[in-house]
């Protein structure tokens, strides 16, 4: 065979180009998941396909995916992050405490910023000052930020917040422009962690910490530095989704975005992000969180229960982390 | 000349038939079911399966009615939110909604309004400006007053007591407990005191845990009161499967085939409830009468079929009736029905 072996002093800046690794990648088969979700849902109801309705249909999920962007950063990184949801709950929490005392919608937009990357820090600090595994932190830091909400609110609700807070939540971009705030931050977003990730030297380090920390501190990268940042990223983030989220419902109640952290947790490894860490592509979790918010939209629209949508996102969940080890086994073993 | 006048008459014929289709569908449509939708606070609770078994009744006796039963899978405000904006996309013709928020639910609510939904609320009111009228299965008094009356005819008026509540954040069930406080300021219970309030949830493994709990804190405690369903059915089994039966009672709102047989081996003397398939019937009778454009505002009558008629008052709320008792003697027969 006349290939031509590389010179073992060439490092190539990236894979070399093959279709089939193309028609193999994860994004291609969320394409394809995605084209067939919206055939479907338009050939189950006629409500499907209307700019209106869709748009309402964004306000569901654009939250959970602002999540999901910061989540998948730290999931690349081999971290995790289970307290977001809590962390919403205490962001939407100062909110509604600064909103009784008076404070301008801008105060609260930064005050639910604010409090969403100081459980951030907190997460990060007890991660890596401690040296503790973020699956056991966060686990911990949701029970004591929802039950903070829990003993500050008891069973009260805080519902007085100015209108123009309300616009940020409920409003659109412009008059007759049907396409949410909510939904436009994310999609700006999600442009903003693709460039960083992919095409950053920052990018670069956290699929290297994410593939082997220990190489990755030999080789000058502040790793611990960086995971840090990411979970006070995170809790930015969580923050930020308290405050469309508080916007939208106006009401904050301790059980505020319940089961939100698992929600995002789906979207990023739907997604093609590798729960072990090393890899994955925020355009992957962009079609995840379209092909799950969609799934949920055209199911609900024929009134199919809840229960039996969790079951399929369940399922959905299940087919994207074994079918390509599954493939890659069955390729394996021809190769 | 013949040839293409045939042809002519074809395409004419073909065209005609081509135009009545669609019109022909449209007829259909216009003339196909006005959709209900019942929007509860979480599935799988048999109290709301109950409701929504009456809507169905109400919506057969109306005819020319579809009932959509559905719920968010966690109760919180914002799943609820979702469901609805996907009821709302459907265009239903009308909404009965038992909210997990009051105020979270008015921004869905008003754009409902919006686009020409009748919304009312039932069990656990939407806010006033969300909703035409809020139907109460009773008034929050008599249910709250029933409660305390009810453990205080099986203790005999002595003995510790505690509130089983679910969540913390149930509207209805702290606007009861409300009730029952007000009605325990009355002198007959000054040696019956209420020791605490604890939460299960309505979830069945939080609440059995929080009656063991209760059991364990208060070696006095003598009777319970749970004002939800999954609370009652929860401790009672708690009171049984711990020997306690005879000893401790548990009282509240509970559904007879659950209760059944805790009342037979006797950890609840008596319990009281609506007939949730008499609500469900009432509360889609009166959306029914508003469909057909009854005005439903304060002040106004509303016609709840062989239910009778309720008056809606100034905060637009009307109440169905008083709450039944449930004991030994009829649970057996209530228990085949709900």
């Amino acid at each position: 065979m006349s290939v031509t072996t590389p010179n073992r002093y060439d490092v190539a800046d990236r894979a070399p180009f093959r279709i089939a690794d193309l028609l193999l990648r994860w994004e291609t088969i969320l394409v394809l998941l995605l084209a067939t979700v919206i055939a479907f849902n338009t050939y189950i109801s006629p409500y499907f396909l209307d700019i209106y309705n869709l748009s309402d249909a964004t306000f569901n999920f654009s939250e959970k995916a602002i999540v999901a962007l910061a989540m998948a950063l730290l999931i690349v990184s081999r971290d995790i992050d289970l307290s977001v949801a809590a962390i919403i709950a205490v962001a939407s929490l100062a909110m509604g405490e600064a909103s009784v005392a008076g404070a301008s919608t801008p105060m609260l937009i930064l005050i639910g910023l604010a409090v969403g990357a100081a459980c951030g820090a907190f997460n990060g600090a007890l991660v890596t000052g401690f040296g503790l595994p973020s699956i056991v932190v966060t686990i911990g830091t949701m029970s004591l930020f929802r039950g903070l909400a829990q003993v500050v609110l008891e069973d009260q609700a805080i519902t007085k917040y100015p209108p123009s807070f309300a616009a940020i939540g409920q409003g659109y971009l412009a008059k007759g422009v049907p396409i949410p705030i909510s939904f436009t931050t994310f999609l700006i977003l999600a442009a903003i962690f693709a460039y960083v990730l992919h095409r950053t030297l920052i990018g670069r380090r956290i699929f290297a910490q994410g593939n082997n920390p220990v190489a990755a501190r030999f080789s000058g990268i502040p790793v611990d530095r960086i995971r840090f940042w990411l979970f006070v990223l995170t809790g930015t983030m969580a923050g930020l989704a308290a405050v469309f989220l508080t916007a939208r419902i106006g009401s904050t109640r301790p059980n505020i975005a319940l089961g939100f952290e698992l929600e995002a947790v789906t979207m990023v490894v739907l997604g093609g992000v590798s729960i072990t860490g090393g890899s994955g592509t925020i355009p992957g979790v962009v079609l995840a969180v379209f092909v799950l918010g969609l799934t949920t939209f055209g199911l609900s629209l024929v009134n199919v229960p809840g229960i039996v949508i969790n079951v399929l996102n369940g399922s959905l969940l299940i087919a994207a982390i074994s079918l390509p080890i599954i493939a890659r086994r069955l390729l394996g073993k021809r190769a | 000349m013949q040839t293409n006048r045939r042809n002519l008459l074809k395409i004419a014929a073909a065209g005609a038939i081509g135009s009545a289709l669609p019109f022909g569908f449209a007829g259909n449509a216009f003339a196909a079911n006005k959709r209900i939708a019942m929007v509860v606070k979480n599935l799988g609770n048999t109290y709301f399966d109950a409701c929504a078994e009456g809507a169905k009744q109400a919506a057969a006796e109306l005819g020319g009615i579809d009932i959509i039963y559905t719920a968010s899978t966690k109760p919180t405000a914002e799943e609820q939110i979702a469901v609805l904006d996907a009821l709302v996309a459907q265009k239903v013709d009308g909404l009965i909604i038992s909210a997990n928020d009051p105020s979270a639910l008015i921004p869905v609510c008003k754009k409902a309004a919006e686009r020409g939904i009748k919304v009312i609320s039932f069990d656990s009111a939407v806010a006033q400006e969300g909703r035409i009228m809020h139907l109460n299965p009773s008034s929050t008094a008599l249910i709250g007053a029933k409660q305390v009356q009810m453990i205080a005819k099986t203790l005999g008026g002595k003995g510790e007591v505690a509130i089983l509540s679910a969540a913390s954040t149930m509207t209805n069930q702290n606007s009861w407990i409300e009730a029952m406080k007000e009605e325990w300021k009355k002198p007959e219970y000054k040696d019956m005191p209420l020791v605490t309030t604890v939460y299960g949830d309505d979830q069945d493994d939080k609440s059995y845990r929080e009656m063991q709990g209760l059991v364990k804190s208060f070696p006095n405690l003598k009777g319970v009161i749970s004002p939800t369903t999954i609370g009652i059915r929860s401790g009672a089994k708690a009171i049984v499967d711990g020997g306690l039966a005879g000893k401790i009672f548990i009282t509240g709102l509970g559904l007879p085939s659950e209760m059944k047989d805790y009342v037979l081996k006797g950890a609840c003397d008596t319990f009281a409830i609506w007939n949730p398939i008499e609500y469900g019937y009432a509360a889609t009778m009166v959306l029914g009468s508003i469909l057909n454009g009854a005005d439903a505002g304060p002040g106004k009558t509303v016609k709840m079929g062989k239910k009778g008629e309720a008056m809606v008052a100034d905060n637009g709320e009307a109440a169905m009736g008083e709450p039944f008792v449930f004991d030994k003697s009829n649970v057996e027969k209530f228990a085949k029905i709900f």
